[in-house]
This record gives structure tokens, C-alpha cells and sequence, in this order.
């Protein structure tokens, strides 16, 4: 875009319209200059962003290319996939729903974890907080942020799976189980959670806790039916964010949820998830172009569907649940 | 307007002695102002006097910034509402509030001024409470039948009296106004104006103004706040409107009334 500024000089003030002389010399200064170095950041601009975009479609081909090549295969049909409920390549069943069954349960638990406590940590480092204390505790939420997932992974597994069979006793929980491996994930969700929460709290105008407070509103009032309701679009678009996160995640699954795929509702089951799968099957023991390997692009791309479905539902729900405010 | 002068008793609030931080800066001092009750009374003076602070410390609004604390005593009805016994939330439920940029919930006309007769514990016929303040802040009229759509849909003017409405609606006893026009055009302000001057039969009604003829049309009673040399709020001079107006006592008010301030 050419956005040409007019830079009023000395002359403008100074001439008047029928200086026929001066005028020219006005005009002449109002001719296009060319701003090389403008048009070469713009462009530089537009490449980076053109990089992700382009990325992403290479993704999108790469995948589905190789799914294509998956779906050729004799063994395997479309409906079948998507509705079967074995998944054992070695005698050509390919049903992805073990899979997507594992990937809901770890997700669901992870956002039963992540939601509430996420959602009730914004509220209070927003509306209740004194300076101090979230000054201290917001950078422990962002260390939490910064732990690696694989450290994650091992502390379900050697830590919290340990756990949860004291509590729940060992045959009832089996070392690899989707439970423990959920409940983890949503530990490592909660800190972005709560600080997008926080940040669409803090955004809602003071004005609007002032009429609350002004009218005989208690905090709580205040907070959970003027704030929440009014930062409700950013708190879903937390919320979403979240769940595909969740639904992505890869190393913590891997490590503690199973590596075997199970058509199972019992959370204290192993059970192997899509991502769980993929790390599994590209980590090296199948032969390269076999319906097996080919499987995970299929994975993939389906993993991809439904995060961008996510995506899209996040932005509608937004726009649904927008309480507008100036 | 009245020219009495102040009777002894009744009044409807009273700052005795009062000072305000904002942690070591004292932005007012010693202030002593008696509110005579279903009256207008209008604090005027130039910015940064303490005007807003004032206003907000009528219902302890001024809690809300942590670093704020007065000394003194706020009589309400004969009891300090900055005593430790009392309840914040009661005094603003009693004392209400209407500030300077419209601020309605983005929610519905309706639910704006529902929602603070229920988080007050209202149990009549939600319907009436709701058309009965629309009425007293004359905008039941344009807004009759649109009460499910957003606040937000309405004028700045309309908005504001709405946000008068749903103060209305807690049954206050006292309703602050902080500059409640300033965001306004000339005929809606004309409106608030009409509007305070019909509510001072029911409430007392303390406005913070920045406009003189405001203060000067619609006002009963009108104090005067100037910034003293070491940058606090005092007041200077206060009595009933007309004598402020046309025989101001202290050189000071003359100056700032007559538009002579600096």
C-alpha cells in the first residue's frame, strides 16, 4: 500500500494561491517519492508471513499425499477407518477409533484439570491478587509453562501413576494409563489457561467493576457475573486453545498413556493415543511404505481436521459469546 | 433554590475533618462538608483539586485503589461509614453511583437493571422494578421495546440514564454523580439536568462538575475546591448556589466563577 504523507513545508504558510511561481514549486514537492527501503520491508514483512502460510500448505499437501497413499492400499476404506474400533495393521484392521478414543479421554481429563483451575487462577490473580502476590506468582505459572513436555511424561509416569495406585490400589490402575497421563497434561495446561484467561480479564474496562461495586456488588459478584460474562469470548478462545493443545501433545502420552492401541472407556487402562501412535510408528520398527508407516499420515491428517475444526468452533463461539464493551 | 441556611440536624451526609491519601500524597485536607438531604449539592473547581476523590469517598469507592486511606469521619447517618464495622458493600448499596463515561454492562437494558436489584436481594416483581426505573430516569419511552437488546445499542445520553436507572433500581439513598455529562452533547446533558432536579424530591443527589453553568442551573447547594499550595484539595468556600454565584466570599471562588483562574 502507498500511503503518500503530504508534509506541509514553509511555503504553504507562506504563498498565496495566485503566486503562480511558489504554487509550481508546491507542486512539484507534492510528486510520489519512490521509498525504496519502505517497499523493501514491506515485502520482507509480507515474505514472513507468507512463510507460515506456505508452510502450513506444504503440511497440508505432504499429508495428504501420503494419506492418499495409505487409503489405496486394498486393505483399507475410508468408513471402516473412521468407524472401526480395532486397529491392528498387522492383520489389516485399520479402525482409528481406539486411537481417537485414547486422544478424548486424555484430553478430557486434561481439561477437567486445566479449565477450572485455570479459569479460577486467572480470576484471582485478576480481581483478587494484591500487586505482591502476582508479582511472585505469576512467574511460578510461567516456570510450569516452561518445563518440558518429556519431564512432564516421566513425572505422570513415575510419579503420578505411583500415586494414583496407592490411592486407587494396583489392580485397579495399570502402570500405563490414560488417567494419569491426562491428569498431567492438565498440570502443563493450566499456566496457558490461565494467563490467556487472565489477560481477557484484565482487559475488560474498570468502568465496568466500578458499576458493579458502585451498585452494592460484592467481589464475587462483581467478578463472576460482570468480569467473567464480559471477557467470556477471550476465555473460550483460552479454552479451545487448550483443548487443541491437548489433543496434540505427543511426549507426555507416549511415555505414560500406552503404547498399544485399546478400544477402552476405563481411564485406568493403558490405551495408546493418535499422537502416541505417530511418535511410535516414526520412531523406527515398521517398514518404510507399508499401510502401517502411511497410517500416521492419515493420523496426522485427521489429528489436523480436528484441531482446525477446533479453530474454527473457537472463532464462531467467540464471536457468539462476544459481550461487546467500548 | 433556597436560601436558607443550613439546619443543624438531618443532614444526609457530613465529612468531618477529612484527609486523603493515595499512599504518602495528601490529595485532600481537611475537609468539612455538610450534604443537606433531597438537595443537589455541585463540588466545582479546577482539575486535579480533589473533586473525584471527594465524591468517591462518599461510598468508599476509593477502597478499591489499594494504595488509598482517609482520615476523619463520614457521617452517615450519625455512624462513620470508614469505621471497621462497616460493611463497604452495604454503604454503596445505600449510597449509589453515576460516572462519568456511561458505563452500562454489556448486557441487555433490561438485565442492567435487574442485575443490581438481584445481587441486592430483590424479591418483587423483577418487571415493575424495571419499568418504575426506567420511568424515574424518563427513558422507559424509548426503550419500552427494546429491553432484551444491549445496552450498548443506546446514545451516550441514553446510556447514562440508564446507568441512573439501574441506580435507581438499588434504592439508594444518596446518588453520587461524577461529571456525569462530561461525555454528553449539550441536550442530553440538558436532560440529566431536568432528570437530577425531578430525583432531588426523592434523593440527594451530590454532582461533580466541571461545567459552572451546569453547577450553577442545576444545583441547590455548590462547594468550591481549589488545589492549596502544596498541591492538596481544600475546599474553599461553600453555601447555596445563588449566594456562591453572585456574591462569592472568598477571592478565590470569584476568580475560578468569574473564568479569572489560571
Amino acid at each position: 500500500m502507498e500511503q503518500e504523507m503530504f508534509r506541509p513545508t514553509q511555503q504553504t504558510q507562506a504563498i498565496s494561491p495566485f503566486d503562480v511561481h511558489a504554487s509550481s514549486a508546491l507542486i512539484a514537492n507534492l510528486r510520489k517519492r519512490p521509498r525504496w527501503g519502505e517497499r523493501f520491508i514491506q515485502g520482507f514483512l509480507f515474505f514472513c508471513g507468507a512463510v507460515s502460510i506456505l508452510t502450513t500448505l506444504g503440511i497440508v499437501f505432504e499429508l495428504g499425499k501420503e494419506s492418499l497413499l495409505f487409503f489405496q492400499t486394498p486393505e483399507v476404506n475410508l468408513i471402516e477407518f473412521l468407524t472401526g474400533t480395532k486397529w491392528q495393521p498387522t492383520i489389516g484392521e485399520f479402525g482409528v477409533l481406539p486411537l481417537v478414543n485414547a486422544t478424548l479421554m486424555t484430553t478430557l481429563v486434561a481439561m477437567l484439570v486445566a479449565l477450572p483451575l485455570g479459569l479460577a487462577a486467572a480470576i484471582y490473580l485478576s480481581e483478587y491478587a494484591s500487586p505482591k502476590a502476582r508479582g511472585f506468582l505469576k512467574p511460578i505459572l510461567e516456570i510450569l509453562a516452561g518445563i518440558p513436555t518429556v519431564v512432564y511424561g516421566y513425572f505422570a509416569l513415575t510419579f503420578m501413576t505411583p500415586l494414583l495406585r496407592t490411592i486407587l490400589g494396583s489392580e485397579t490402575v495399570q502402570i500405563y494409563n490414560t488417567f494419569s497421563a491426562g491428569l498431567v497434561m492438565g498440570i502443563m495446561i493450566l499456566p496457558l489457561v490461565c494467563s490467556m484467561s487472565e489477560d481477557a480479564l484484565n482487559a475488560v474496562p474498570r468502568a465496568l467493576r466500578e458499576a458493579a461495586y458502585g451498585m452494592g456488588a460484592t467481589k464475587l459478584e462483581t467478578a463472576l457475573q460482570v468480569v467473567v460474562p464480559a471477557a467470556l469470548s477471550g476465555i473460550i478462545a483460552a479454552f479451545i486453545l487448550a483443548i487443541s493443545r491437548a489433543v496434540g501433545e505427543t511426549m507426555i502420552v507416549a511415555l505414560a498413556a500406552g503404547s498399544g492401541p485399546n478400544f477402552t472407556f476405563n481411564p485406568f487402562k493403558a490405551a495408546e493415543t493418535m499422537t502416541g501412535y505417530i511418535a511410535r510408528i516414526s520412531g523406527g520398527d515398521v517398514g518404510y511404505d507399508t499401510p502401517d508407516y502411511n497410517s500416521i499420515f492419515a493420523i496426522g491428517l485427521l489429528l489436523f481436521t480436528i484441531t482446525l475444526a477446533l479453530n474454527i468452533l473457537s472463532r464462531k463461539l467467540s464471536a457468539r459469546f462476544r459481550e461487546v464493551y467500548e | 433554590m433556597t436560601e436558607t441556611p443550613f439546619p443543624n440536624n438531618a443532614y444526609a451526609i457530613e465529612l468531618r475533618n477529612v484527609d486523603i491519601f493515595y499512599g504518602n500524597f495528601r490529595a485532600v485536607k481537611d475537609i468539612n462538608l455538610q450534604i443537606e438531604p433531597r438537595k443537589i449539592t455541585a463540588i466545582i473547581g479546577p482539575s486535579g483539586c480533589g473533586k473525584s476523590t471527594v465524591i468517591r469517598c462518599f461510598n468508599r469507592m476509593n477502597d478499591l485503589v489499594p494504595s488509598a486511606h482517609l482520615n476523619g469521619e463520614i457521617l452517615f447517618h450519625g455512624k462513620n461509614i470508614y469505621d471497621p464495622d462497616v460493611d463497604p458493600v452495604q454503604v454503596r448499596r445505600l449510597i449509589g453511583m453515576v460516572f462519568q463515561k456511561p458505563n452500562p454492562f454489556p448486557k441487555s437494558i433490561y438485565e442492567n437493571i435487574a442485575w443490581g436489584a438481584r445481587v441486592n436481594g430483590y424479591r418483587g416483581n423483577m418487571d415493575d422494578l424495571v419499568e418504575q426505573s426506567l420511568r424515574q430516569a424518563a427513558l422507559w419511552d424509548e426503550v419500552k421495546d427494546t429491553l432484551k437488546k444491549s445496552a450498548l445499542a443506546l446514545s451516550g445520553g441514553q446510556q447514562q440514564r440508564l446507568c441512573i436507572a439501574r441506580t435507581l433500581a438499588v434504592r439508594p439513598e444518596i446518588i453520587l454523580m461524577d461529571e456525569p455529562c462530561s461525555a454528553l452533547d449539550p441536550i442530553a446533558t440538558l436532560k440529566i439536568e431536568d432528570l437530577m432536579r425531578e430525583l432531588s424530591t426523592q434523593y440527594t443527589i451530590i454532582i461533580v462538575t466541571h461545567n459552572m453553568q451546569q453547577a450553577a442551573r442545576a444545583s441547590d447547594f455548590t462547594a468550591f475546591f481549589t488545589m492549596d499550595t502544596d498541591r492538596a484539595g481544600i475546599m474553599v468556600e461553600y453555601g447555596p448556589t445563588s449566594q456562591i454565584f453572585t456574591r462569592p466570599k472568598d477571592k478565590r471562588t470569584e476568580d475560578y466563577i468569574t473564568g479569572r483562574f489560571g
